[in-house]
């Protein structure tokens, strides 16, 4: 299988966090101890870049862009979770991103509308009545749960359906970006309802905060930063728990897992849920910032972007995927500024590349650039006999 | 067909059929698994060995039944099969390559850990885990990735994942083979170790391997049960010396 090749990445890795020792005197050699809580050190410099460098720098202007990558990235991190994890290549998170934007969005309408008030687009285009389903996300409380609540009973039921059915490999990508596609039509469709191919937009207030606000647009920045941060946390102790070996060996061994009592489809049905409610997260940490959501933003198109900084910035490891997003980002941002028709065709060639010649992805570089120096490579020949001669 | 010892477990294969499209690759197999002996399944190519362990444990379906512990195993799904205590291993051993020896041990051992703690990372190694290390002589390789091991050697950490899942009925399909002459007498001395108040059946060609550690043998032939008893019995047994045993160049021609 190709995928596990992204499994030489220099990124937490199975063993890397947590190998537990039989022997204690290996644990405390200092190549063991920076394999185990290096990657904390890496979300820590993210951390700091993301949430004080970058918010005393950068113009808001910049800033904003850089938020709006923050809420890709955390939809992408979920895409590392699925698919480099668990080997589900799931083409479709765009719907997850747009289950939790639209709610968002939603709310923001009703809050720029008033309360008692109708958002306008349903008076430009229908007769002026809201349908029911939207009077519940007034509330900012019941907009932050079904932000969370409605991709897990989506993906949950969907995920069900798929994954106990055994359908998997490139049947599982193409029945996800399917839906994808069946999600924008149907958003394009409803323009009495969703605001069609335009979108929601035209927003005031986020949560009771003027969007206008310097100030209020750097904390929904900081917000985005710190989701991040967050989740990165979250996965690093997923990655080094039994579950994400569990993960692991699922996606490498399908059918041996089935013989050790476990029901693959459950462990896999975990990481679909968790990447769902990781992508509907940044959906709507993505609307106060972009200050849209429309059915571009959730399509296939923009579901396979996702997936393309993914696979750029390496997706089974840990930071592969938020490089990778902000990565994509910076380029599309830069590229289409410099290069207003031809950038499509720079993103392609560099993502080929990427394919080609590094597939662990650019997370897996260092690893790479390590296994060329020769003195280094043969690491534990080395550390063996230190820790031995330290014991 | 009677049985001479009666144990407390087992495992009773009634009139079990498997059918592949009009083929019978088995037809109306009774057979009881007692425990506390190794049991052998020989018989020539194609006579229903692995199809015999594979109805049994979920992969193929068949009809008929498999009763142990009051449990219709043919009515049931192959990780709850496992769950209840059967546990099998291939005839290409199948680790997890990536993993330490250790780590896959750790996996097998999940089946009777709650979900909760699947969240945490492993802290200390579990005493199941640390048994069945001593048990199967990998302790000095724990750590080093399955993938390196010796042919020999991923069998008997197959058997030890068997062990830490704490299974009552072992099917070992072919696990000698391939082995080395010194590899096999670990192996049949590692059986007789374990075999406790287990059931272990053994599929198996190697008819010398056969003769040294067999409690007891059921010789298949095109998908039916041809003989059953101890290994003189089956050895003396002129319906099995004519398809399989001794005479076996000219035996398997028309058999």
């Amino acid at each position: 299988m190709t995928i596990t090749d992204a499994g030489s990445s220099e990124a937490p890795q199975l063993g890397d966090a947590g190998g537990a020792p039989v022997k204690t005197d290996r644990t405390m050699a200092p190549s063991r101890l920076f394999k185990n809580y290096g990657a904390l050190v890496a979300i820590g410099v993210l951390a700091y870049l993301l949430l004080v460098w970058a918010p005393g720098t950068m113009t808001a202007f910049r800033l904003g862009n850089l938020g709006k990558y923050c809420a890709l990235a955390l939809a992408s991190m979920g895409i590392g979770l699925a698919w480099g994890r668990g080997g589900m290549l799931v083409m479709g998170q765009g719907v997850f991103f747009g289950l939790g934007g639209y709610a968002m969005a939603m709310h923001m309408k009703l809050e720029a509308a008033g309360p008692g008030e109708v958002p306008d687009f349903m008076v430009l285009y229908g007769d002026g009545t809201m349908p029911g389903w939207w009077e519940p996300f007034r509330s900012g409380a019941f907009t932050v749960f079904a932000i969370i609540a409605l991709p897990v009973l989506v993906s949950f039921l969907l995920g069900y359906a798929i994954l106990k059915r055994r359908v998997k490999g490139a049947y599982l990508a193409i029945l996800t970006q399917a839906l994808a596609v069946a999600f924008a039509t149907l958003l394009i469709a409803t323009i009495k309802q969703t605001g069609g191919f335009n979108g929601l937009n035209t927003f005031t207030t986020v949560f009771g905060h003027n969007l206008y606000d310097p100030e209020v647009k750097k904390n929904v920045y900081r917000v985005a930063a710190g989701l991040v941060i967050l989740f990165l946390l979250i996965l690093w102790q997923l990655y080094r728990s039994r579950y994400g070996e569990l993960l692991l060996a699922t996606r490498d061994a399908e059918e041996r897992i089935r013989f050790l009592g476990y029901d693959p489809a459950n462990i896999k049905l975990v990481a679909f849920v968790a990447a769902a409610v990781m992508a509907s997260v940044g959906g709507a940490v993505f609307v106060p910032i972009a200050g849209i959501i429309s059915p571009t933003n959730v399509d296939a198109s923009a579901s396979i972007l996702l997936i393309a900084g993914v696979a750029l910035g390496g997706r089974a490891s840990l930071l592969g995927p938020v490089l990778g997003a902000i990565a994509v980002g910076y380029g599309r941002s830069s590229l289409s500024e410099r290069f207003p028709t031809q950038w499509t065709y720079f993103q392609g060639a560099l993502f080929i590349v990427v394919i080609l010649f590094l597939p662990g992805g650019v997370a897996s570089l260092g690893a790479r650039l390590r296994a060329l120096l020769p003195s280094r490579s043969k690491r534990p020949g080395p550390d063996a006999a230190a820790s031995e001669a330290l014991a | 067909m009677t049985v001479s010892f009666t144990g407390e477990d087992y495992l009773e294969i009634r009139d079990l059929t498997v059918d592949f499209d009009g083929f019978k690759a088995i037809s109306g197999v009774d057979v009881t698994l007692l425990q506390g002996r190794l049991h052998f399944l020989i018989g020539p190519n194609g006579a229903g060995k692995t199809t015999l362990v594979d109805a049994l444990t979920g992969l193929v379906s068949g009809t008929g039944s498999a009763v142990f512990r009051g449990h219709d195993l043919l009515t049931m799904k192959s990780h709850m099969i496992v769950r209840l205590g059967i546990g099998r291993t291939f005839q290409t051993a199948s680790v997890f390559e990536q993993l330490s020896v250790l780590q896959n041990l750790d996996i097998a051992a999940g089946v009777h850990r709650k979900p909760g703690r699947l969240v945490r990372a492993r802290r200390k190694v579990p005493e199941s885990v640390e048994q069945a290390l001593e048990t199967i002589g990998l302790t000095s390789l724990a750590h080093r990735p399955a993938g390196i091991l010796a042919h020999g050697q991923k069998q008997w950490l197959e058997v030890g994942m068997l062990l830490v899942q704490d299974a009552k009925v072992m099917f070992l399909d072919e696990t000698v083979a391939g082995m080395s002459t010194g590899e096999r007498e670990e192996t049949g001395e590692l059986l007789k170790r374990i075999v406790g108040d287990r059931t272990i059946v053994v599929i198996e060609h190697d008819m010398e391997f056969m003769r040294r550690y067999a409690d007891f043998v059921t010789v298949m032939h095109t998908g039916k049960v041809l003989a059953e008893g101890t290994v003189a019995e089956i050895q003396a047994d002129p319906q099995v010396q004519e398809v399989y045993l001794g005479t076996t160049s000219e035996a398997v021609g028309h058999g």
